[in-house]
């Protein structure tokens, strides 16, 4: 497993590090340097840096072609505490490396896509100082995201999955003193710890249960004692893969721990798209292959697995269709894009998992871009029509679906790219979404069909509220002056679109039917892989529903296209069923009325009662303060004015009367003091003499 | 002319005791002075003494050294009892006694 064989293919290895060195160091000179040289200099080296890294995972990739067993470089040595053993060791193997290339590739493009999207938007929020920033977060999300893939170790990939939630909550608190209530944004980055703080837990239970059965946190040493444990460990191993579900349920933001995504669109779109659609929220999925031995091990927990990922992307999918903000459908329909991940590895299909973490990071990065686009050309729009006004119109919200439309001549790329990534999306022929979903559902009909239903229910929402927001945003005409007059984007901007638009129209290559390249090539490192056979029944079907969904999106909202000031046509055919998913069916209104308000109640209380009355009040003031005091006065009474003063002052009185006595031998007459030397002068003759 | 050494020694101690006496009995300071003069003398006498007797050098070096150092002494007491005169206009040593306890 070390590089030590001979051969210039294997050292390339030795580089691994390097693709989380680059990014930190990028950040570094971003730090230091990026207020003084400028926005241009900031986005050339932060995008710079990421490229390095997207060139590192290639030569790990070249490696990894001729030697696919793969590699562990040490970095350092971490904690050595008696039986424990944590090194920083990366494990490049095609897992990691699949996930390196894909993360490092798809950040270079958010990266210059942010270069042209945070100029603009820096100065629409009247910072432009807050550009370095974003860049110094953005190289450490990377950086922290290769941390998290290439971990050998559970200690070591928690590191990262910390690392890229702290870089999430940044990122989402970007500009935290805007939103609801000056708020808004710093709530929705809190929201988004808390509740991966609650993931968090479950992983690091898991994490700890698994040292107590294995003795160890690597990963091939714990997958090798079970398989040699089996049976026997039946019982733990399935409580630490549910615990793993929970940590991957936060990260992943699936049910029940899904609140928190719709609410980090509060960040910046380039964040979104990079964080919260492409790589971070991948974490959980990469996390449950990585285990997958224990998975394979714990059928219950699988089914679990699949069963929440695809009442997640149902759920989702129908929440998504009745959102107004071109971004929370986006994120809504993220989680349930999601949730068909996440069904997969329950199935035991990793990879077709890992294939579709793959498609859906470039297409729904590019929807991300592309909704960022729009999003500022509306903006600009919008700047537009206020310049020439004297006075401020009323509050104009540039992500709102209902102020857009007809945007299909304004921005014609931006009109072209979203297209592309939203057929994609909805699993439409030949385009990269269709095999992988179709991967996944061709794997669920054989698995479980529970979740082959559910799957196909998520999939023909998804076509139906994508076909709806095309329609609502491109199609018809301009429900608002901003839309009409928003302009297309710079070529920095939109040069990463077209690149992820081909990527999403041609990712599907990596596992065509019959090619099967991903599956032998992550064959490697998940043993089981197993090659689901391209079912035309199962693809005929979903691809049907999908065009169904279409032309019925087609018939709500494009036919008659919608009006400026109406409410959404699907309101009066849905009815109630619409209000309820508009209001993401009152989950958070539930948490809020069965978690958070108990737990405000129950905080007031604690520090209204037993902080401050009791332990304040009472404890404090009371017990301690005047125990204190009762005991300083006697101190002082009886102690210090008794015995450390009555030792004193006796010195001091012994001193004195012993000087009175002494003093009468000082007469000040010289012939006494000459007696005396005199008398003296005899005795110690005398004493000689005698002796 | 050969006077016997313990006659020299006996002088010499006849010296110092009125030296000494002079000394813790006179009031004049230039009379204690001189007394001290006296007693130093006795002891160089001694010192001589003992240097013909033994017939070594020793003795009559160190006599050199003596008279160096009461020199000395004599002008340092000298100047103080002139500095204690023109302050209290009178050298009683009865009534120096400033330092009294």
């Amino acid at each position: 497993m070390t590089s030590i064989e001979l051969g210039l293919d294997v050292g390339l290895f030795a580089y691994a590090p390097l693709i989380i060195f680059l990014p930190l160091l990028g950040l570094l000179i971003n730090m230091v340097l990026g207020r003084r040289l400028g926005e241009w200099f900031v986005g050339t080296i932060a995008s710079l840096a990421v490229a390095s890294s997207f060139v590192i995972a290639v030569l790990q990739f070249l490696a990894l072609n001729s030697h696919p067993e793969g590699a562990q470089v040490l970095v350092a040595d971490w904690i050595t505490i008696g039986d424990l053993d944590v090194a920083w060791s990366l494990k490049i193997d095609t897992l990691s490396v699949a996930m390196m290339l894909m993360v490092t590739g798809v950040s270079t493009l958010i990266h210059i896509y942010a270069a042209g999207y945070m100029h603009e938007d820096v100065r629409f929020q009247g910072d432009p100082g807050r550009y370095t920033r974003f860049f110094v977060y953005f190289n450490l999300f990377v950086a922290a995201m290769m941390v998290l893939v290439t971990a050998d170790n559970y200690l070591m990939m928690f590191v990262g999955w910390e690392g890229v939630g702290l870089c999430s909550y940044l990122l989402i608190g970007f500009w935290y003193e805007k939103g609801e209530d000056g708020i808004g944004n710093a709530v929705a980055g809190k929201k988004a710890f808390v509740t991966n703080r609650i993931g968090d837990l479950g992983f690091m239970i898991a994490m700890f249960l698994v040292f107590w059965q294995f003795g160890s946190l690597n990963f091939d040493q714990v997958f090798t004692s079970a398989h040699t444990a089996g049976a026997a460990a039946g019982g733990v191993i399935t409580a630490i893969t549910i615990f793993l579900l929970v940590g991957a349920a936060g990260k992943s933001a699936q049910l029940p721990l899904h609140v928190w995504l719709p609410d980090a669109m509060a960040g910046p779109t380039p964040v979104s798209a990079l964080i919260h659609a492409a790589t971070m929220v991948t974490a959980g999925i990469f996390m449950i292959a990585r285990n997958h031995v224990l998975f394979d091990l714990a059928p219950f927990s699988s089914n679990l697995v699949a069963l929440v990922g695809g009442a997640t992307a149902l759920f989702a999918a129908t929440i998504a269709v009745a959102q107004f903000d071109i971004k929370r459908v986006l994120a809504f329909s993220t989680i349930s894009q999601l949730g068909f991940m996440i069904a997969a590895v329950g199935m035991g299909a990793y990879v077709a998992a890992m294939f579709h973490l793959v498609t859906h990071a470039f297409f729904k990065a590019l929807l991300f871009l592309s909704s960022g686009s729009v999003i500022q050309g509306v903006e600009h729009g919008h700047h537009h029509v206020e310049h020439g006004k004297k006075t401020r119109g009323a509050p104009f919200d540039p992500q709102d679906m209902r102020n857009m439309g007809g945007l299909r001549s304004k921005m014609q790329i931006t009109f072209m790219v979203y297209v592309i990534g939203a057929l994609a999306l909805a699993g439409i022929p030949p385009l990269a979404g269709f095999w992988s979903k179709d991967e996944i559902l061709a794997d669920a009909s054989q698995a479980n069909p529970t979740v082959f239903w559910l799957l196909v229910a998520a999939a023909f929402f998804t076509a139906f509220y994508m076909g709806r927001q095309i329609l609502m945003v491109f199609f018809g005409k301009p429900r608002s002056e901003a839309a009409d007059h928003a302009p297309e984007s710079p070529p920095v901007m939109t040069l990463p679109l077209i690149l992820l638009a081909l990527l999403s129209m041609v990712g599907g290559i990596l596992n065509l039917p019959g090619f099967h390249t991903l599956t032998d090539w992550l064959e490697y490192t998940l043993e089981h892989a197993h090659a689901a056979e391209f079912n035309l029944v199962v693809a005929g079907f979903s691809t049907g529903l999908a065009l169904l969904a279409i032309v019925l999106a087609w018939l709500i909202y494009g036919r008659v296209a919608m009006k400026k000031g109406k409410p959404d046509p699907l309101r009066r055919i849905l009815g109630p069923i619409f209000v309820g998913m508009h209001n993401k069916w009152w989950v958070d209104e539930l948490y809020n009325f069965v978690i958070v308000r108990p737990y405000v109640a129950l905080a007031r209380f604690l520090a209204k009662y037993v902080d401050w009355r009791f332990w304040h009040d009472w404890f404090h003031d009371i017990v301690l303060a005047r125990t204190f005091q009762r005991g300083a006065w006697w101190l002082s009474k009886a102690f210090d004015l008794k015995v450390i003063d009555g030792i004193g002052n006796g010195l001091g009185d012994l001193t004195k009367g012993a000087a009175a006595r002494l003093r009468t031998l000082q007469t000040g007459y010289v012939r006494n003091y000459a007696l005396s030397v005199f008398v003296g002068v005899i005795l110690v003759i005398g004493y000689f003499l005698i002796r | 002319m050969n006077v016997p050494t313990h006659y020299v020694l006996a002088l010499s101690a006849l010296m110092f005791t009125l030296g000494v006496l002079g000394v813790l009995i006179r009031r004049n300071t230039i009379v204690i002075f001189m007394s001290v003069e006296l007693m130093l003398n006795s002891a160089n006498l001694a010192f001589i003494t003992f240097a013909r007797s033994f017939g070594e050098i020793q003795g009559q070096v160190f006599v050199f050294f003596v008279i160096a150092v009461a020199a000395a002494e004599v002008a340092v007491g000298l100047a103080l009892i002139v500095a204690i005169f023109r302050s209290r206009r009178s050298i009683d040593i009865d009534q120096i006694s400033k330092l009294r306890g």
